[in-house]
C-alpha cells in the first residue's frame, strides 16, 4: 500500500515537474513572440519617414494606401526587417550547432573565424563575377561563402585534432578570422571603384538594401536547413553529453559530426553571403534562450534560439538605423555593443560555478 | 564448449594501429560480473573502449549473444549495452531526471519526446539507484557519489543485457563504493545483467566478481575465478609489488615489515596481536612473534609483519622443540610484550614461558601500560 502510495505521489511529481517546464516553455515564447510582433511594428513604423499603425496594418493587409508608403513598406523596410529576421535566427542556430560541436559556449562562427572565411570567399566571388558579367546571383554567393566557410571550419578541425585546449582553439579561430579579413581587405583596396561601394558597406554587416529576391533564396535555403536542424534535436541532446555517451546511445558519431558541421556551416555561410560578417549573436543568444527556458534541450532550444536569434537581431538593426539617423551604424557595432557584456558575464558565471 | 554469452576470440586493441595488448580470448556467461584489475596504464580502459566500440579493435573478433559485434548497428548495439564512462561529462542546465532520461534514447521516436512508459522506466531506474530524491536537481551541482549513481541509473534505464563500467569507484569513498557496487550485484543477480567493469581497489573486486581479468602489459597475465587469481604471487607479480604485502585472505595491503635486529617479542592470541603489531610497525621497530598456532589471525599478520615466526600446528600441544626455540630467542630479546593470551589444554606451556618472561624482567602487560607505551 506504502509504496503504491508512494509511487502515485512520484508520478504526481513527475507530472507537476513537467507541467512547470511546460508553462516556462510556453511563457519564454509568448514573450519572444510578443517582442517580435512589437519590433516588426517599430521597425515598419520608424525611420526617415513616419508612418502611423493603422496605416502600416492598411498597407500590409490590403495593399491601400499613399504609393510612396507602400513603396517605403514594401520595397524597402518589410524585406529588410524579414531578411534581419531569417539571418538573426541562422546565425544564433548556427551558434548553437558549433557550441554542441565544440562543446563549449563560447564557440560561434564569428570567434572560430568561419564568417571571416565566409567573407573572404564571396568578397574573392563578388569581385570576380561583377567584373566580368556585372551581377552575381544570390545562390552563387551563397555557394562562395558556404565555400569559405567550410575551408575555415576544416581548419579549426585539423587544429582541433592537435589542440584539445579550448582557449588555444579559439585563438586559432580569431587568427583565421584575422587571416581571411586580410586578404578581403586586400583584395577591395583592389577592386574597381563600382565594386568597392558594394563591397564596403557588406563587410561590414549591414541589413541594408534587401531585396524580395534574396529574401526568397534566404528563406528557402534557411527553412530547409532549420527543419532538419531540428529533426536533429534527439542525437543533438545525446552529443551534449559527450562523445562516448551519445555512441552508447546509438549515434553514428562520424555522420552525426559531419551533419553538424555541415548544416552550422550553411547557417552562417547563408547570413554572411546577404549581411555579411556579425558579431556575438550566435554565442550571445544561445546562452540567454537557454537560460531563459532553464533547459539545454534542443527540441525547445532550436525553435526558441532562432526566434530569439529573429528578435535580437531585428532589435539590433532598429537601432542601427534610428539611433543616430540618417547616419546607419554597422550591424555589428550594435550587436557587439548588446552581445558582448553577456558573454563577459556568461565567461565570469561560469568561472564562479567552477570555484564553488 | 561452453556457452557464452560474450565472448572474444584473439582480440587486439590498441590506438591508430597501434597494438597494445594482444591475444584476448575471454568468455563470459550471462548474469556474470567481471572485473579487470591490473596496474595504471595497463590498458583496462582501451579493453573496455574497444568492448563498447568507442575504440576500433585492431584484429580478432568478438561474438555478443551469438552476433558478431562489429557487424551490429549502433542502434541494435545500443539496445543491448549500456555505459558508464570516466569522461567527466558537464551538460547545461540538465536536471538529474533528465540525465537519467536521456538512456531511454534507443527507445524513443524521431524526436527523442518520452512516452508515459519511458517516464515509468526513468521512476524505476532513478529508484533502484535510490536517487529519487535528487531528480529535480541540477547534475553538475551534485556530489561525486550522487554523479555516478544517476550515470548508473541512466545506463539502467537504457534496458541493457549488459553494462560497461570504467572504474565506476573512483573518487567515490568508501560507503559510496560499497553502495555503488551492492547495486551492481542486485543488478546482476536479480536482472541477470551481466556486468563487466574495471576497478582499481582489489579488495572490492575480489568480493563482488565472479571473475576476474588481470591486465598487464601486453597480454592477459590471468583470467579467471577469484579464488584463483587473489593469490599473493599473482597479485604481487601483476602490479609489481616490492615496497609492501598483500594479504589474499582479507584483500589487504600491508606496508613492508621493519627490517634490523629484533629486540622486541610479542605474545599473543586470537587477534590480540594485531593492534600491537601494527603499532611496532608503525614505529619502525623490528620484533618476534610467538608462539603461534598457524591458524591463528594472529599469525596471518605476523608472518607479514614480524622478523621472525615461532609457529606450532594447529591444535597440537606445544612440542619441545618450538618450546625451546621460544625460550631462546625470547633470552636475546630486550623486551618482551604480552599483548593478550589465551591459554587453554593444548598450550599449556604458554603458561611456562610467561613464567620465564616474568622472572626476567623484561616482560610488560600491554593490559596494564597501554599500547601507545609499548
Amino acid at each position: 500500500m506504502e509504496d503504491k502510495k508512494a509511487a502515485a505521489e512520484d508520478s504526481l511529481a513527475v507530472h507537476s515537474e513537467n507541467f512547470r517546464r511546460r508553462s516556462r516553455y510556453t511563457l519564454v515564447f509568448v514573450i519572444l513572440a510578443a517582442a517580435f510582433c512589437v519590433i516588426t511594428v517599430l521597425n515598419i513604423n520608424t525611420g526617415g519617414v513616419h508612418i502611423s499603425v493603422a496605416r502600416i496594418l492598411k498597407i500590409l493587409f490590403l495593399h491601400e494606401g499613399a504609393a510612396a508608403e507602400i513603396k517605403i513598406i514594401w520595397g524597402i523596410r518589410l524585406p529588410r526587417l524579414l531578411m534581419a529576421a531569417i539571418l538573426g535566427g541562422a546565425l544564433s542556430i548556427s551558434g548553437f550547432l558549433l557550441q554542441t560541436f565544440f562543446s563549449n559556449p563560447i564557440a560561434g562562427p564569428f570567434v572560430l573565424g568561419i564568417s571571416s572565411g565566409a567573407k573572404m570567399t564571396v568578397a574573392l566571388a563578388m569581385i570576380f563575377f561583377l567584373e566580368r558579367f556585372s551581377k552575381v546571383s544570390s545562390y552563387l554567393l551563397i555557394l562562395a561563402a558556404f565555400v569559405g566557410a567550410l575551408i575555415a571550419t576544416g581548419f579549426i578541425l585539423l587544429v582541433s585534432r592537435r589542440i584539445h585546449h579550448m582557449a588555444s582553439l579559439l585563438v586559432a579561430g580569431i587568427m583565421i578570422g584575422y587571416i581571411c579579413s586580410a586578404i578581403t581587405e586586400f583584395v577591395i583596396t583592389f577592386a574597381s571603384d563600382s565594386d568597392i561601394v558594394n563591397l564596403h558597406g557588406w563587410s561590414q554587416g549591414s541589413f541594408s538594401g534587401m531585396s524580395w529576391s534574396s529574401v526568397g533564396v534566404a528563406s528557402i535555403v534557411i527553412g530547409i536547413s532549420l527543419v532538419l536542424a531540428f529533426l536533429m534535436s534527439k542525437p543533438i541532446g545525446a552529443y551534449q553529453l559527450g562523445e562516448g555517451y551519445a555512441q552508447s546511445m546509438g549515434v553514428n558519431i562520424k555522420v552525426f559530426r559531419a551533419e553538424l558541421i555541415l548544416l552550422s556551416s550553411i547557417f552562417s555561410a547563408c547570413v554572411t553571403a546577404f549581411a555579411g560578417p556579425i558579431s556575438f549573436v550566435g554565442i550571445a543568444v544561445p546562452f540567454l534562450v537557454k537560460w531563459a527556458l532553464n533547459t539545454s534541450k534542443p527540441l525547445v532550444v532550436i525553435p526558441g534560439t532562432f526566434l530569439g536569434g529573429a528578435v535580437f537581431c531585428m532589435f539590433s538593426d532598429l537601432i542601427a538605423r534610428t539611433v543616430f539617423a540618417p547616419t546607419e551604424l554597422n550591424i555589428s557595432t550594435v550587436t557587439s555593443v548588446f552581445g558582448a557584456p553577456v558573454v563577459i558575464y556568461m565567461m565570469l558565471r561560469r568561472q564562479k560555478a567552477r570555484e564553488e | 564448449m561452453t556457452d557464452y554469452y560474450f565472448q572474444t576470440n584473439g582480440m587486439a586493441v590498441g590506438y591508430h594501429g597501434k597494438i597494445l595488448i594482444h591475444d584476448i580470448c575471454i568468455g563470459i556467461k550471462k548474469g556474470e560480473i567481471v572485473t579487470l584489475i591490473g596496474p595504471n596504464g595497463s590498458g583496462k580502459s582501451t579493453i573496455l573502449k574497444s568492448i563498447t566500440r568507442q575504440l576500433k579493435m585492431i584484429a580478432g573478433t568478438v561474438y555478443f549473444d551469438k552476433n558478431d559485434l562489429h557487424s551490429m548497428s549502433y542502434r541494435m548495439l545500443a539496445t543491448k549495452m549500456a555505459v558508464v564512462l570516466t569522461d567527466r561529462m558537464k551538460p547545461e542546465l540538465l536536471t538529474c531526471r533528465d540525465v537519467v532520461a536521456t538512456g531511454r534514447y534507443p527507445y524513443t521516436g524521431r524526436l527523442g519526446i518520452l512516452t508515459e512508459t519511458d517516464e515509468q522506466k526513468v521512476d524505476e531506474a532513478m529508484e533502484a539507484v535510490n536517487a529519487r530524491d535528487i531528480a529535480g536537481k541540477d547534475f553538475t551541482a551534485i556530489s561525486d557519489g550522487q554523479r555516478q549513481r544517476i550515470l548508473l541509473a541512466r545506463a539502467i534505464c537504457q534496458e541493457p543485457e549488459i553494462i560497461v563500467l570504467d572504474e565506476p569507484t573512483s573518487f567515490l569513498d568508501i560507503r559510496h563504493k560499497l553502495e555503488l557496487l551492492s547495486i551492481l550485484r542486485t543488478m546482476a543477480k536479480e536482472k541477470h545483467i551481466t556486468v563487466i567493469m574495471s576497478l582499481h581497489e582489489i579488495d572490492l573486486a575480489q568480493k563482488i566478481s565472479d571473475k576476474i581479468i588481470c591486465v598487464k602489459g601486453e597480454t592477459i597475465s590471468h583470467y579467471g575465478v577469484p579464488e584463483d587469481i587473489f593469490r599473493e604471487n599473482v597479485i604481487r607479480d601483476l602490479y609489481g609489488i616490492d615496497n609492501g604485502y598483500y594479504d589474499p585472505c582479507f584483500g589487504s595491503m600491508e606496508l613492508p615489515k621493519a627490517e634490523g635486529t629484533p629486540e622486541i617479542f610479542v605474545i599473543s592470541s586470537c587477534g590480540t596481536g594485531i593492534p600491537v603489531f601494527r603499532k611496532l610497525q608503525k614505529e619502525q621497530k623490528p620484533f618476534i612473534a610467538g608462539i603461534l598456532y598457524k591458524n591463528d589471525i594472529d599469525c596471518r599478520l605476523a608472518r607479514l609483519l614480524a622478523c621472525q615466526v615461532i609457529t606450532e600446528e594447529p591444535f597440537c600441544e606445544i612440542r619441545d622443540e618450538t618450546f625451546e626455540k621460544a625460550r631462546r630467542t625470547m633470552k636475546q630479546c630486550r623486551m618482551i610484550l604480552n599483548a593478550g593470551i589465551t591459554i587453554g589444554s593444548c598450550n599449556r606451556r604458554m603458561e611456562d614461558l610467561l613464567l620465564e618472561a616474568r622472572s626476567s624482567g623484561k616482560l610488560k602487560e600491554i593490559s596494564r601500560i597501554g599500547i601507545s607505551n609499548c
